[in-house]
């Protein structure tokens, strides 16, 4: 028993967390016959809440329910892992980007998340205006109009073998690139890092 | 071939539900628990953090790569089992997965994405586990990408697809 509350409570390698995603997919076939995929969450949301009559949001989202519940349960298990189930060291992140993100004005590593980021103290900074506000803007309205996300395009469009969720990938991988590489470094400089 | 691949443009969205029979109540428990597993290995695999996401944008890390590459690997088999020996869902309906359609959103919607990706350590599923983990704040950054969604729903038919 202890042994496993140590395994469990050690970050799990990819070779054991990728498997496990990629399950996802025959277990949602199978149990519903449901494609795998998360940001249509977000639509859902705003079919539910705001339609205005705008045709994109007018459908039968009912429907689609079961993908509200699941994300609630990705909400959950978050918080299981971390309460019950969490690592009690620090996480190890590759020296090169430790040193990169320290040279950014990033001091405090201790966390899955930089604590001097994704604070309530920077919502009304400018620091949030970049990582929450646009930064959660251009997530919602990028998948949308890629028409998925990494689950929906990477995971599940690519594992059926589909060529333009690997057109969408490959788009993802290189704003990513291009933000991080080019743009994040001068922006945090201009939001107070 | 007992799966069958319908066009996206009778489908409702990028994720649909292909299911006939109606859900409701108890039903749904099993998505909660499949969704609640989920979360736990975003958590536990650490891919909900943004040092992840920078280290797998820097190249300095292999993790996140060999996360989502063994995840496509095991997704890729697995549909082909179902296909070869024809696996009918619990409730005995054909599996079905809809066909995707080339558009020109995957490339420019895609990269934008992307771009927010970087920015805030998550796509949308990590979003919400990040939620779920603590870090509160990321509801505000949820709101956002809702706001997104809204506004890419509003303006869709004047952007180039």
């Amino acid at each position: 028993m202890n042994q496993l509350m140590d395994w469990l409570t050690q970050p799990w390698p990819w070779y054991v967390a990728g498997p496990l995603i990629g399950l996802t997919v025959p277990a949602l076939l199978i149990l519903g016959n449901k494609s795998f995929g998360i940001s249509s969450s977000l639509r859902h949301a705003c079919a539910i809440c705001v339609p205005a009559k705008i045709p994109f949001f007018q459908y039968n989202w009912r429907k689609e329910t079961w993908n509200l519940v699941f994300v609630l349960g990705v909400l959950i298990g978050g918080f299981i892992a971390t309460n019950f189930i969490s690592n009690p060291n620090d996480l190890i992140i590759a020296a090169d980007t430790r040193a990169e993100l320290q040279l950014l004005g990033i001091n405090e590593f201790s966390g899955l998340m930089p604590a001097e980021i994704f604070s309530w103290d920077n919502l009304f900074t400018v620091k949030g205006l970049l990582f929450f506000v646009i930064g959660g803007f251009l997530v919602g309205f990028g998948t949308r109009y890629a028409g998925g996300c990494t689950s929906g395009h990477a995971i599940m469009g690519i594992s059926s073998l589909q060529w333009p969720s690997l057109v969408a990938t490959i788009f993802f991988m290189l704003g990513g690139f291009l933000m991080t590489q080019v743009f994040l470094g001068p922006l945090m400089n201009w939001v107070g890092f | 071939m007992q799966v069958l691949e319908k066009n996206t443009k009778d489908a409702v969205c990028d994720a649909p539900n292909s299911q006939d029979s109606g859900e409701r109540g108890l039903a749904l428990l099993k998505y909660l628990i499949l969704g609640i597993l989920f979360g736990i290995v975003f958590v536990k695999a650490e891919i909900i953090s943004w040092f992840r996401i920078q280290e797998m944008f820097r190249l300095d890390s292999f993790h996140m790569y060999g996360v989502i590459g063994s995840a496509i690997v095991t997704g890729i088999i697995s549909i082909q089992l179902i296909k070869r020996f024809q696996i009918k869902s619990t409730s005995g309906e054909k599996i079905i997965i809809p066909k995707k359609e080339f558009r020109k959103g995957q490339v420019i919607g895609g990269f934008i994405f992307g771009l927010g990706w970087a920015i805030t350590g998550a796509c949308p599923g990590p979003l919400f586990a990040q939620i779920g983990s603590g870090f509160t704040v990321v509801l505000v950054t949820l709101l956002s990408a809702i706001a997104g969604t809204w506004v890419y729903g509003k303006f869709s038919d004047m952007l180039p697809n």
